[in-house]
């Protein structure tokens, strides 16, 4: 899932302080699963908001509501109910939530509660690692299933940098060393030799270093 | 300049009933503030943090929860997670440029104990000190 964190306060009231509507608008989805932007974030927000504004003696209205997403067209056009009653969204959905909104609703202002950080999991409560960097082009076929793009903070295709000490790696000590854990377990799975062949030179246009990326189903477009 | 502070107590119910016995009489004998108006609930682990900050906007000069002792939870981590919900609130505090000592969490144990009347009288002198809520 796509995992955020709520932006600085002062960053937030800024944006919104010469506003005298605004909507906290939440996103059901990913946010929510990550505890940044669900509605009971955006409840703890739009409450923010009001002190925030109220201290540096500004009026102003804050209410707060959510989509099921914010990445689909059919879930943005419920917006349109509270059309007249707000002059501001601030949006807690990843960047992808704010680009539609402001992409579907061109008179609206709208405004990021949220930093977007990583694509990643929880492999416990309260605590999110990044697992996938979205490049367009996976090998998790070749690395036992553990990616260096993401994980190896030098993004390396060929194997470990040679800085790592005690399988951690020398960026982030309290991190492992991706290579460490993909030698290791293509070890368990019989698997090492494949480990020889070296990866071809990676082609990074589908990285997102080509511009922004689109994909189209015919199979699904009508 | 000397004012009286509306401060609002979340407190878990077993840690307060004997508290409430006699409507609060016992409590306010002991010296327990009268200007601290207390809302029990079923557990502080149920307490949200829009909770907290909600009674500052209502006009709180200060909020404070009395949960379970942290290894002697009714609820077995409802104090826990309380107390995780008011540090929240204390951070969001400090963001605001407000002090975060305007929340705080106590941990005591049940019945009616001289801490938990200090507890309060600990928070209305603190305060009275601090001065009226910037919000």
């Amino acid at each position: 899932m796509i995992i955020a964190e709520r932006k600085p306060l002062a960053e937030i009231i800024e944006m919104v302080q010469d506003c005298k509507k605004i909507l906290v608008l939440a996103c059901r989805g990913c946010v929510t699963v990550c505890s940044a932007g669900g509605e009971r974030e955006a409840e703890i927000l739009a409450s923010l908001i009001r002190l925030g504004l109220k201290k540096a003696g500004k009026k102003a209205e804050v209410f707060d509501t959510s989509l099921v997403r914010q990445c689909d067209r059919e879930y943005i056009d419920a917006i349109d109910q509270f059309k007249g009653k707000y002059d501001a969204i601030v949006s807690t959905a990843c960047g992808v939530g704010v680009n539609f909104i402001a992409n579907l609703r061109p008179d609206d202002n709208v405004f990021p509660a949220l930093n977007t950080t990583f694509f990643g999991g929880s492999a416990e409560q309260g605590v999110w690692s990044e697992q996938c960097a979205g490049c367009g082009d996976c090998v998790l076929h070749l690395t036992g299933g553990l990616c260096p793009v993401a994980r190896c903070a030098k993004s390396l295709m060929n194997g470990p940098c040679g800085g790592s000490v005690d399988g951690r790696c020398e960026i982030h000590p309290d991190v492992d060393c991706v290579w460490q854990m993909i030698y290791d377990r293509m070890g368990r799975l019989d698997r090492q030799q494949e480990m020889a062949q070296s990866a071809p030179i990676r082609d990074w246009s589908t990285a997102g270093h080509g511009g922004p990326r689109k994909q189209v189903r015919e199979d699904l477009t009508v | 300049m000397s004012f009286t502070p509306d401060i609002r107590l979340f407190s878990c119910h077993y840690t307060s009933q004997q508290s409430c016995a006699d409507e609060g009489k016992e409590l306010s004998e002991l010296g327990f503030p009268a200007n601290i108006k207390m809302t029990r609930v079923v557990c502080t682990g149920k307490l949200e943090e829009v909770t907290l900050l909600k009674a500052f906007e209502d006009g709180a000069d200060a909020v404070y929860v009395v949960g379970c002792p942290g290894d002697g939870c009714h609820n077995v981590k409802g104090s826990l997670r309380a107390a995780k919900r008011v540090q929240a609130g204390r951070e969001a505090l400090a963001e605001l440029d407000v002090e975060p000592e305007r929340a705080k969490m106590y941990h005591l144990p049940r019945g009616l104990h001289p801490e938990f009347v200090d507890a309060g009288r600990e928070m209305n002198e603190r305060i009275i000190k601090m001065g009226p809520s910037p919000f």
